[in-house]
């Protein structure tokens, strides 16, 4: 049904460093490689080598900059993977007409069964995130499963039960974990690095959390450029001066 | 937002067609509607039908229609299902009223009862279709106070056109009908002029500083995109083909939907027979064209959060 539940028994869900992600894709590319055999198989591609190809990806990596309006401090160039929050209100949920949209009592992942998708689309414009992308070969909506088939999956060995982006992210940008727990692993380190939702103002209460980029130093925004070094040889340095009169003839 | 024309066909469809049974509902309670059963049958049969092909367009748009009738079980939460439940529900009244016209008449106590039951569910399943848009706070151009009114008086004035245009065709005496009409015309065209100022002076609180959270280091732009070509969300949510002619399709939305409805319904006071029931037919067809270039509009010129992460 697609009443909310009122509180769930564990708030899984996923915690994303943007200080350490490289940008790489790989949670992408290993997401729509597990999902294309998984839980809401197939992930479409339509015309996959042609122009204008198009295709069904649960999670998504953008790059933005972030540039300081007064000049005060380094411009950041922010890797910025996007996918299911698995909103406390999930509003993708409540508007589904069918019922095929849910959101699980026992750990609030949101999931879509697919046989009762009529493929309305309303709930994916209900998501303020994008999260939920229209498998136009299948006729229904798709979306994050939060891996369910791997993470309670006792044929895996125990370390690969997390989400998928997760066991292969190089750089361990993401993390998984029980965030209404507040002392996993996942929830301390949203406290001690100032996790936050995104686009708070709608009040979607997002699961997932984003982990800013650590600030940088002030020092490195005011080098000036090209040319860098212009520090003439010191008198202790006789070889080089001489070199330096030389070469400045 | 992409504007498929499905679902513009049906928010006008069911909008005009409802406008239509609601007014129907009001006079036949008051006792003011023409006895002849055979006006009865058009009329209602009209109203009925416009309401049924805006909700068979509606289905042309889902993936699985016929799972269609999963969308019956979610009244609880969700507007859409609010919405089938009660267009299904306003088919009862209205073919109960139609039949007592028909093969009754219109003194039939129970005709009152009907009456009022039809223009009930026709409010309410308006009022509901205006809400599945309404209560989407992702997309700011329809999450606002005007969405609903918009909704309500563009389906009246839709339905007073029509009215004073089947009383044209059938023969029927205009009184004040073309008045009402114009009232309605008036005051849809108030409210959607007080919407387009809204939108254009307002905006939404969701910018890519907080879609992303890096708003505490700077302004926040694209650098580089998550995928070379257009993909759902892109195409979806994010249309931009109407922004350019934004401004000429509301100038035309203006004079189609508004002005020129409402000059021709004047000319019916002026004018009798043939030229009357001209004029007014000519008002339902400027009235249809202009309202699909307003729904067209209200679809094109609503813009999602998720294209803050696209730089758009």
């Amino acid at each position: 049904m697609t009443e909310l539940p009122v509180q769930t028994e564990t708030r899984l869900g996923l915690v994303i460093d943007l200080d350490i992600c490289v940008g790489c894709h790989a949670c992408s590319v290993n997401c729509k490689e597990w999902n294309a055999g998984g839980h809401m198989a197939p992930l479409t591609d339509l015309n996959p080598y042609g122009k204008g190809q198009d295709g069904v990806w649960f999670n998504r990596v953008h790059t933005f900059e972030a540039v300081p309006e007064n000049g005060d401090g380094c411009a950041q160039t922010v890797h910025f993977p996007r996918s299911c929050l698995h909103c406390e209100n999930a509003a993708c949920v409540t508007v589904c007409p069918t019922g095929a949209s849910f959101k699980r009592d026992e750990d609030g992942i949101v999931l879509i069964d697919e046989s009762r998708c009529i493929g309305c689309k309303l709930c994916s414009w209900a998501c303020p995130y994008g999260a939920r992308e229209f498998d136009s070969d299948v006729g229904v909506m798709k979306k994050c499963t939060l891996c369910i088939d791997r993470i309670y999956n006792e044929n895996l060995e125990e370390i690969d039960r997390v989400p998928a982006c997760v066991s292969t992210c190089p750089a361990s940008a993401r993390h998984f974990g029980d965030l209404g727990d507040p002392n996993s692993d996942v929830s301390k380190l949203v406290k001690d690095r100032g996790g936050y939702d995104l686009m708070p103002e709608l009040n979607y209460k997002p699961t997932n959390k984003y982990l800013p980029p650590r600030p940088r130093a002030k020092a490195a925004a005011q080098l000036p450029s090209a040319p860098i070094i212009e520090t003439l040889p010191s008198n202790d340095q006789p070889l080089l001066q001489w070199v330096d009169k030389f070469l400045s003839r | 937002m992409q504007p498929a024309f499905s679902v513009i066909f049906f928010t006008v469809s069911t909008g005009t067609g409802y406008g239509l049974l609601f007014l129907f509902g009001l006079l036949g309670a008051a006792g003011k509607l023409p006895a002849d059963p055979t006006f009865g049958f058009i009329g209602m049969a009209l109203g009925i039908v416009l309401v049924g092909a805006g909700l068979l367009s509606s289905m042309l748009h889902l993936g699985h229609p016929e799972r269609a009738w999963r969308a019956f079980s979610q009244w609880k939460t969700s507007w859409l299902s609010r919405e089938g439940v009660a267009s299904v529900i306003s088919f009862i009244p209205s073919l109960a009223m139609m039949y007592l016209w028909v093969f009754e008449s219109t003194s039939h106590p129970m005709f009152t009862l009907f009456g009022l039951a039809t223009a009930l569910m026709a409010f309410v399943t308006v009022y509901c279709t205006a809400m599945i848009y309404r209560s989407l706070p992702p997309i700011h151009q329809w999450a606002n106070g005007w969405t609903l009114p918009n909704y309500l008086f563009m389906g009246l004035a839709g339905g007073g056109v029509v009215l004073v245009g089947l009383y044209g065709v059938v023969g029927v005496p205009l009184t004040l009908a073309p008045i009402f009409a114009v009232g309605a015309l008036f005051v849809a065209w108030g409210v959607k002029s007080g919407y387009w100022r809204f939108i254009d002076n307002s905006k939404s609180k969701s910018t890519a500083e907080t879609a992303t959270g890096l708003g505490h280091i700077g302004k926040v732009t694209q650098m580089e995109a998550p995928h070379t070509e257009d993909n759902y969300l892109l195409k979806e949510m994010g249309f931009q083909i109407g922004r350019k002619h934004g401004d000429k399709l509301r100038r035309y939305a203006n004079v189609l939907t508004f002005l020129l409805p409402i000059l021709l319904l004047g000319g019916t006071q002026q004018t009798t027979g043939y030229v009357s029931s001209g004029l007014s037919l000519l008002a339902v067809l400027s009235f249809a064209l202009g309202a699909i270039t307003e729904r067209w509009l209200f679809f094109a010129q609503a813009e999602h959060t998720v294209t803050l992460y696209y730089g758009r």
